[in-house]
């Protein structure tokens, strides 16, 4: 059910990629999802595959758990491959059957807008996967720091994130224990058209939006009392520091992003590529 | 009316990094018009096994019969089910949604298929049995106090006349006076409406002036499963799992081991001073 989406669910585990400095994760996927927009040729995609697989070895995130994220991005992945198979026009016709013609462009464009897609939510997965949503929040505020300067909130929109996503398995569970609450008392939540469904609805949302309301009333106030005013003057009790690990971690991404730029770019290894 | 475990298991998550076996081979049998009691420490697998007994989990293995037939069976009808065993959650009232708590109680009728009037007749009698006053009947469920709220929650339940009873900590979160109220409107409830009655509690204080067999679970599986007197005859064994006998129980045993010749098995305080004052008279006439 709602537990099928991937990301912000921390898979627990003890690995190089879990101890990173959660900036590192961070800048290094970011920089990977861009170099997947990058190259041309196939020997780009090759070396994409052998840098995403083998942090996923090294994550010791079992393969199914990343490949579970992508399940939410059927449908999109489909209508695009959909429409690149269809509509590009160019090279030589494959198949022509009534209004249906798929070229020899379309074909490689949706073949590898396909793996472009599927590598980026991959990728992404495999952040949200190894680091807690909380050092994730604290690597982004670390970055936006520079911001600052510009007055924007920075530690404000982070501290919200980081509750935001805190709320997150609480009120799946809270939903989880409404309904069952409402199911025993003879809820029918299935059958019906729309309307009787959506109706069905507002004994699970009432409940659940008053226990949300009192639970932010609660932790603003637990926050109050113990003397939260704001990001000004705010120490961490564990700051981020880069260790050595990391700068090799960046060194690793760096060496991979200008080989798959190059490579994917200059070397002439053409296979039927646009 | 008879509820039959047989050999349940349940795992949580299956196949996840958060993977838990919650139940492990339990194997119950409750018959009708009892009054039983699920104890256990936190986690222990009390909330996961009532969830069975209504069909809101089903089992990873094992068979669940209710009145003899197999609830897993592929045509039996699980709203029927739930008709006939009401589950109060723990903290029912976070279940309120309605305008008013009238209407609320009438939720569950209403999904029977009742008619109005019926709904109502029901959710008044039901609003009676908790001893919720006519003039909260009214009154927007958040409006009222935790005691009534709380109260008007298991109403929500009882208007739907339940044949199984089953009450996941009822007292929690409740002041002594609140605790006792409730619990002796569910002992009222289990001896004139005929109801079998399984709560679930972490305080053997609670439940043992009440139940008629105690159900003891520790880590998912059930540990104990007799009359109160002899589980807590066991309370050395209680306390290595993070439970207690009654402290009756202690000082009696304590009272025994000073030479006195009193009773252990007393669960109740009455029952103590009971056997207490007859040990004291027999020393007396000894004398």
């Amino acid at each position: 059910m709602i537990r099928d989406i991937t990301i912000g669910q921390y898979y627990p585990a003890d690995s190089r990629i879990h101890k990173l400095d959660p900036r590192v994760k961070i800048v290094c996927t970011l920089l990977y999802l861009i170099s997947l927009f990058t190259f041309k040729s196939i020997l780009g995609y090759v070396l994409a595959t052998v840098f995403l697989f083998g942090c996923i070895k090294l994550s010791k995130v079992p393969f199914k758990f990343i490949v579970r994220g992508l399940k939410p991005i059927v449908i999109l992945l489909l209508i695009t491959v959909g429409f690149n198979l269809f509509l590009t026009p160019g090279g030589e016709t494959l198949v022509h059957v009534g209004f249906i013609k798929i070229t020899e462009y379309g074909l490689s464009t949706a073949v590898y807008m396909a793996i472009r897609l599927i590598y980026l939510i991959m990728g992404s997965s495999l952040m949200t996967l190894t680091t807690t949503p909380n050092s994730l929040t604290d690597g982004l505020e670390k970055l936006l720091n520079p911001l600052n300067k510009l007055h924007v909130p920075v530690h404000e929109i982070s501290m919200m994130m980081s509750i935001a996503l805190r709320f997150i398995p609480i009120l799946l569970e809270e939903t989880d224990k409404i309904m069952k609450a409402q199911i025993a008392r003879g809820a029918d939540m299935e059958s019906g058209n729309l309307i009787q469904k959506a109706k069905a609805m507002i004994p699970i949302l009432v409940p659940l939006f008053v226990s949300a309301f009192r639970r932010a009333n609660d932790l603003a106030m637990a926050m109050e009392a113990r003397c939260y005013r704001g990001g000004d003057g705010r120490t961490k009790m564990k700051p981020l520091i880069y260790k050595s690990t990391d700068h090799v971690a960046y060194l690793i991404t760096i060496l991979y992003v200008v080989a798959a730029f190059v490579v994917g770019r200059y070397v002439p290894f053409k296979l039927w590529i646009f | 009316m008879s509820i039959k475990l047989e050999h349940i298991n349940y795992v949580y998550s299956e196949g996840t990094a958060y993977e838990k076996h919650a139940l492990k081979d339990v194997s119950l049998e409750i018959p009708h018009g009892e009054f039983v009691g699920i104890i256990g420490h936190t986690g222990s697998g009390k909330s996961t096994l009532i969830q069975h007994l209504n069909g809101l989990i089903k089992a990873t293995s094992g068979a669940l019969y209710y009145n003899g037939e197999n609830i897993y069976g592929e045509n039996y009808n699980l709203r029927e089910l739930r008709n006939q065993v009401g589950l109060v959650f723990q903290y029912p009232e976070h279940q309120l949604f309605e305008v008013n708590v009238l209407q609320d109680v009438c939720f569950g009728p209403k999904n029977q298929g009742l008619s109005p009037e019926e709904c109502e007749k029901r959710a008044r009698e039901a609003l009676q049995l908790v001893g919720l006053k006519e003039k909260y009947y009214d009154h927007s469920p958040f409006d009222l106090s935790g005691g009534q709220k709380r109260r008007a929650a298991i109403a929500g339940v009882l208007a739907m006349r339940p044949k199984v009873l089953v009450l996941d900590e009822p007292t929690a979160g409740l002041d002594p006076k609140g605790r006792d109220e409730i619990l002796d409107q569910i002992a009222y409830l289990h001896e004139k409406a005929d109801m079998t009655v399984i709560l679930v509690s972490h305080s053997m204080e609670d439940i043992a002036k009440y139940v008629d067999r105690i159900i003891v679970m520790n880590k998912g599986s059930v540990m104990f499963n007799d009359v109160p007197k002899k589980v807590f005859a066991h309370y050395k064994e209680l306390e290595s799992v993070g439970l207690a006998a009654p402290q009756v129980t202690y000082i009696m045993h304590a009272l025994k081991e000073k030479g006195m010749d009193v009773p252990t098995d007393a669960t109740t305080i009455e029952e103590a001073a009971d056997g207490i004052m007859k040990a004291l008279k027999k020393e007396r006439a000894a004398k």
